[in-house]
């Protein structure tokens, strides 16, 4: 497997309710509840269809959403991740 | 132990054991009105830090069920404190069959105001005022939030009035409905007060969450709107027991973020404070 690729729970793992803008996920593994502002939860939703390194995860993302042109999506997308692997709920496959 | 009292609140039904007579003779008093529980569900013990402790400078240790490791001892003539804080301790630590939220609440039409914030935001004395005003007080300390109808439960136990809250009570209310004056407790003058009689007859009644305030008092008034997110974030931080109760308690919290209608309400004094409540009471509670 690429150490690249990040990984997360799959969906049922993750009760999840939206509140004005944001997304409140209880996270059944671990019991924490995060409150997350796009676009964590859109990434956590593309990792349900399997392990991604970041390109690969934009690629799925800019199917569903329009990003319009910047150079430095994968850059965000990148720290996006790496708060996501701080709280636990993505991880490197 | 020497000395036991037994009393209902709410739900809640509590034993407190006492190696003095005077605490429990207070309670006893204050608590008059009130049914005792078949079987309670907690414990409290106020105890003698040293066995000659209980003649000489007596100070009240605090023990139950559950309890904090670091508690210090409060002398004797604070020992009806010392009681309440381990009544509260109990169900602060140990109540599992609700979502606790450390928020006052009273009813009208079977329909619930919940107040919540710091320390000295005044939603304690806010729910006892209105309960002398045509409100049925539900508690001044703890709401307790069913976890699977969502109704909220009351927690009628002593008003505890503090600093220059007291002095709206003196006189207003039967002089037999207030407790001995305490002064220098560590949360500073403390007197405790019964609430009113349809209050205690009514304990049993739960209500439907209907408006949420964030009262705070000392400020210019305002009333401003809360957003979900920061609403969920405040009411974790004011629950005791929300990360105990894991996913039972975010849907029990979630749930009544999204169908309870909430402000914050900055008020300079309670006549001011009460006319706001009634106000908002009539726009948006439904």
């Amino acid at each position: 497997m690429n150490t690249n690729a990040y990984r997360a729970d799959p969906p049922e793992a993750r009760r999840v309710i939206a509140l004005d803008g944001v997304a409140l996920i209880f996270h059944r593994p671990s019991g924490l509840t995060h409150i997350l502002a796009p676009p964590a939860p859109q990434i956590l939703e593309a990792l349900a269809e399997g392990d991604a390194e970041p390109a690969a995860l934009l690629d799925r993302l800019k199917r569903d959403y329009d990003f319009g042109d910047s150079d430095d999506l994968e850059a965000a997308l990148e720290a996006r991740i790496a708060e996501l692997e701080m709280s636990g709920l993505v991880w490197r496959a | 132990m020497k000395h036991e009292f037994r009393v209902r609140v709410g739900p809640a039904g509590f034993r407190i054991g006492s190696d003095w007579k005077q605490p429990i003779d207070q309670l006893a008093a204050l608590y008059s009105d009130y049914p005792a529980p078949d079987i309670p569900d907690f414990t409290v013990r106020l105890f003698a830090q040293r066995p000659w402790r209980r003649f000489l400078r007596p100070s009240v240790m605090i023990g139950g069920d559950y309890m904090l490791p670091d508690a210090a001892p409060v002398s004797l003539a604070h020992g009806l404190l010392a009681a309440e804080m381990g009544m509260n301790l109990q169900m602060a630590l140990g109540q599992r069959r609700y979502l606790l939220l450390h928020a006052s609440a009273v009813e009208r039409d079977g329909k619930a105001l919940l107040m919540t914030g710091h320390s000295g935001a005044g939603k304690s004395t806010l729910s006892a005022l209105l309960g002398e005003r045509g409100w049925r007080f539900m508690g001044d300390e703890f709401v307790l939030v069913d976890l699977s109808t969502a109704v909220v439960h009351a927690f009628p136990r002593l008003v505890s009035l503090k600093n220059e809250a007291i002095t709206l009570f003196e006189g207003a209310v039967d002089a037999d409905r207030l407790g001995p004056l305490m002064r220098d407790t560590p949360k500073g003058d403390i007197r405790h007060l019964q609430p009113p009689t349809d209050a205690i007859a009514k304990m049993s009644e739960p209500a439907r969450p209907a408006l949420l305030l964030f009262p705070r008092f000392g400020h210019a008034p305002d009333v401003r709107e809360v957003g979900e997110a920061e609403v969920f974030v405040r009411l974790t931080q004011a629950s005791t027991n929300y990360v105990a109760l894991g996913e039972a308690g975010f849907d029990a919290l979630s749930s009544l973020v999204r169908t309870i209608p909430t402000r914050a309400v900055d008020y300079p004094d309670t006549e001011n404070a009460v006319a706001s409540v009634e106000r908002l009471w009539m726009e948006l509670a439904e």
